[in-house]
């Protein structure tokens, strides 16, 4: 069941630049298990659209079939959702965004939902750089069904019901850079301070945007020998460093160390500040994205952070030359060749 | 023995023997197209393998005064220019008939017949002393013949060359050298042999304004006319023309004349999967689209099939039936997918079929679907077949009204939800089961909702109570009734005399059995006739079928699906409706409904105990 929240607010709940208080962007009450990570995702989705000044309405959020794709109810109720089929989220996203390219398209699925039966559709929709933010809640196993290894689950990595896992794991982020995905990052449930900003970013790139946040199933794979538990995550996270998105028209007011810091502004006028940590790793160059994550994967760590953003991005609309209207509000006179040229046709064909 | 030579005028049927990837196609196309021109009705059939080059692959062409473009079965005149498949393409030449061949190599004596007039024309030896490039001698080659024929059978040449001239319009350097191949072929004949043959053909009025149109091109036609912005697909024959004329008229028509941007978007998926779900994806957001399909591709599509039944998603499927199952025959036609598209997906669902029996209604019912599928909300399944839609078949003209406008069916604007309109998106208001939706962005806060596969209530909320997901089914059922109200009702012919008797069919049956009932009525045997256009039947459609003691059921598959559905739906017993079938991938003739019916009518149910006597009937009923 999905309640509905109370509607009262307090008055002085502060606005953003279209007047709409964060509340405006929730959804209803979770179902989810009391500490889920999707949760906190959920909540990062709504700080970061809040923040961003988006109108709920602009924002379709869409899904396919387990507990990550429950999600969506939880967040943007102002919004059109669409829970689909399992693993096939991709492709009624894909229909949606041709249909009309003026909304943001926000995919959110879970690692069963990509990595096993979606596994096809996620590497065409990387392929076909489809404008959206597409979010995997990756917990490394399914939920829904109590708990079994997913695609993702690290080598012998254990779950709650205590076999390690005997098969190797997929990475998301390696599987979208070589997909051709232009904007790939890394996050953990329990770090607001990073997910925010990237969700920002993702939000702001025109092109496809993977962002594959780790979040811990609390019930079914919290345990110590677990890969994605908690503790497991925050002991063994490295970040590419930290992010600051910075819209268009806000102004800067925050001092930055020189040096450090490395500036590049999106195609809408907004910018992201990066400040790097790894020295080796330079997120606008793919080749130097696929060796960091291979390196932090022999090292056993997981890389979090902005791993590759291609600035020069066309996406799908930018490839097939669609109008700049969008074709949902194209009509007959748009349309229909009318009977004069049907007139010429069947000339043709005697 | 005397041979009585088959002699007719403007009525035969001709069957040519080819060797895939030669070109042979355009020349046999050629070929048709110039008896059209003299009035004389035509009604071509691809005979081809599921291969790109080297296997054997057929043309045949009925050739027919009266106008009956079914397939007769039989074949009068053989131009066999393959040499894997001669000893076949002669033994099924009719007694009488006439076997045309290339006889710079003489033909094998072990196949001659004495029965049917054997016809040689040196093709190979003129096409070596004509052109030196091996590639024009193989093309050339396809074109002498043609010109070959026009004499045998005393074509209008003049026909002939005007066709070539408008086929390569403006391009001088190619319309000589195949006149020049035309007049190659019909000189060596005039100098070297008698003719006319015992067939021959003359002008005729019998065509009107009719064109010759493949149904898949009308059915691009019918989604482009029909306002389709996007289609998404995945290549399987035989319905992958479907996408290719629709871009081919999109890039005429759809590109924006002063942005050069493009009014639609075309998506070849990864799959079929893919290829429906952004079908759905796009419906969802208020853009007309569709996906086309052959059987394989329908099974892959059945779960989202029943995602846009439940969820009430305008969906438009174009599925051209090939023989199954599995991957089957991919290049017969069949008409094999009824019960599968019927219920298509788990649980309870009934998903809306039409049937169009020519181009034309490939065209009418193409456009219509959209409209019905935003209309009704639900998925419209197009039910053509291999037949129709890959050869070309004489059909009535293309026609626009211009005045029409699109029904975009029950959509709330951000006016009427600003005014306060109640919104519930499974609420039914107008008590016609039909509910309103909303695209996404229509208002900052009315309007949104959460589609899902899952149960619902009528606010569109999650629910597992069993009596708001028992209401909504049954609402469901009730729009069926509604759904009923909306498509293409069926056409009944009555015999003129008193008949408790009668014919069903649907989709490429209508010719061979409108053919068969003449055929029948000579003989004094009167049958009322139904082709019916639709999934959910027509009231009329039960009526019809109450009305008569005994109605066969003709379709073109094995397990008499059509039938299965009529008693699924009205509960008619078996006796009632018997079948009349074929199934072996080519389409069904007129000879053989004719057969099976008066084997019904003549009570002969019982098998004979010999089986060898079994094994006859069954092949004759072929």
């Amino acid at each position: 069941m999905s309640y509905q929240l109370p509607k009262f607010r307090h008055p002085e709940l502060p606005v953003n630049d279209l007047g709409y208080t964060k509340a405006d962007y929730e959804g209803a009450i979770s179902t989810l298990c009391a500490g889920c990570g999707h949760d906190s995702i959920s909540g990062a989705i709504v700080r970061a659209c809040h923040e961003l000044s988006i109108e709920p309405h602009k924002i379709a959020k869409l899904s396919g079939i387990g507990c990550s794709s429950k999600a969506p109810t939880y967040f943007l109720g102002n919004s059109h959702g669409f829970n689909s089929v399992h693993g096939r989220m991709p492709s009624v996203v894909t229909g949606a965004a041709l249909a009309n390219r003026d909304l943001l398209y926000m995919g959110v699925s879970g690692d069963g939902d990509t990595a096993s039966i979606g596994m096809g559709q996620f590497a065409h929709v990387a392929r076909r750089n489809l404008n959206m933010v597409y979010i995997v809640m990756n917990n490394g196993c399914y939920g829904l069904t109590k708990g079994q290894d997913s695609a993702t689950a690290d080598r012998g990595s254990a779950s709650k019901k205590g076999d390690p896992n005997i098969y190797s794991a997929i990475d998301l982020c390696g599987t979208a850079l070589q997909m051709g995905a232009t904007f790939v990052a890394r996050s953990f449930s329990g770090d607001k301070e990073q997910l925010v900003p990237l969700i920002k970013a993702a939000i702001s790139h025109r092109g496809f945007a993977l962002i594959d946040v780790v979040s811990p199933c609390v019930t079914f794979n919290n345990n110590a020998k677990s890969t994605k538990s908690y503790e497991f995550v925050r002991e063994h996270s490295e970040a590419t460093g930290t992010i600051d998105f910075v819209p268009m028209h806000k102004e800067i007011t925050t001092e930055y160390q020189p040096g450090h810091s490395h500036e590049v502004t999106l195609h809408n006028g907004s910018s992201i500040r990066l400040y790097k940590v790894d020295e080796s790793l330079n997120p606008f160059d793919r080749r130097s994205a696929i060796n960091a994550l291979e390196e932090h994967r022999c090292s056993g760590n997981i890389l979090t952070g902005l791993i590759y953003m291609n600035m020069d991005s066309r996406d799908l609309h930018e490839v097939l030359e669609t109008s700049q209207r969008p074709l949902n509000a194209l009509d007959e006179s748009d349309l229909c060749p009318g009977n004069k040229m049907l007139l010429n046709i069947n000339a043709s064909l005697r | 023995m005397i041979m009585k030579r088959i002699e007719s005028v403007n009525d035969f049927v001709i069957k040519f023997a080819n060797v895939n990837g030669t070109g042979s196609a355009s020349a046999n196309n050629l070929f048709a197209k110039a008896l059209f021109r003299m009035g004389i009705p035509v009604s071509p059939k691809n005979i081809f393998p599921s291969n790109i080059q080297g296997l054997p692959t057929w043309y045949e062409v009925r050739v027919n005064d009266k106008g009956y473009l079914g397939r007769r079965g039989g074949i009068d005149i053989a131009l066999s220019v393959n040499p894997q498949s001669m000893a076949q393409d002669i033994r099924e030449v009719l007694p009488g008939g006439y076997f045309i061949y290339d006889d710079t190599k003489p033909l094998d004596l072990r196949l001659h017949r004495d029965d049917i007039s054997i016809i040689g024309v040196p093709l190979t030896r003129i096409c070596n002393e004509q052109y030196d490039d091996p590639r024009q001698r193989q093309l050339f080659k396809n074109v002498i013949y043609v010109g070959a024929l026009a004499a045998l059978l005393d074509m209008d040449f003049k026909v002939l060359t005007g066709l070539v001239e408008d086929q390569f319009k403006g391009k001088k350097n190619l319309v000589l050298p195949n006149i020049h191949a035309l007049e190659l072929g019909h000189q060596y004949v005039r100098n070297h042999l008698d003719c006319p043959i015992g067939i021959r053909v003359e002008k005729s009025d019998m065509v009107g304004d009719k064109i010759l149109l493949d149904g898949n091109t009308a059915l691009g036609l019918g989604a482009l006319y029909g306002g389709a912005t996007v289609a998404a697909w995945y290549p399987i024959t035989p319905s992958t023309s479907v996408v290719d004329a629709f871009e081919k008229y999109a890039k005429r028509v759809r590109i924006d004349p002063g942005t050069g941007r493009r009014n639609y978007a075309i998506v070849q998926a990864e799959d079929e999967l893919a290829a429906i779900g952004m079908a759905i994806g796009a419906s969802w957001n208020g853009a007309r689209s569709f996906t086309a399909t052959s059987g394989p591709g329908v099974s892959l599509m059945s779960e989202f099939l029943g995602l846009a039944y439940f969820a009430e998603i305008p969906t438009v499927l174009f599925n051209v039936q090939r023989a199954g199952p599995s991957t089957g025959m991919p290049t017969r036609t069949q008409q094999s997918d009824i019960l599968a598209c019927a219920y298509a997906s788990h649980g309870d669902t009934k998903q809306v079929l039409l049937f169009p029996s020519t181009p034309r209604e490939c065209f009418d019912f193409g456009a219509l679907s959209f409209d019905l599928a935003e209309r009704l909300q639900t998925p419209i399944i197009l039910m053509t077949d291999l037949d129709l839609g890959m050869n070309d078949n004489m059909s009535e003209p293309l026609e626009w009204d211009d005045e029409r406008k699109y029904d975009r069916g029950k959509v709330l604007t951000a006016e009427q939800l600003e005014a306060g309109v109640e919104f519930g998106r499974y609420l039914d208001v107008d008590g016609d089961a039909i509910c309103y939706r909303t695209y996404p962005g229509t208002h900052p806060t009315k309007g949104a909702f959460f589609t899902r596969g899952t149960s619902r209530n009528e606010y569109a909320i999650y629910t597992e109570k069993g009596e708001e997901y028992e209401a909504n089914m049954l609402r469901l059922l009730r729009k069926w009734d509604t759904i009923n109200e909306y498509v293409p009702a069926p056409i009944i012919v009555d015999s003129g005399v008193e008949t408790d008797t009668a014919v069903l069919y649907f989709g490429t049956s209508e010719e061979a059995a409108r053919e068969a009932l003449d055929y029948l009525s000579d003989e004094g045997i009167h049958l009322n006739a139904m082709r019916v256009r639709a999934f959910p039947f027509n009231k009329q459609v039960q009526e019809f079928i109450e009305r008569h003691k005994q109605v066969f059921v003709i379709e073109q598959n094995r397990d008499a699906q059509l039938r299965t559905l009529l008693m699924a739906e009205f509960e008619f017993g078996p006796d009632k409706l018997k079948s009349v079938l074929c199934f072996d991938g080519t389409p069904i003739s007129a000879r053989n409904i004719r057969k099976q019916i008066k084997k019904h009518l003549n009570g002969d149910n019982v098998l004979p105990l010999h089986r060898n006597t079994a094994l006859l009937r069954a092949g004759e009923s072929r």
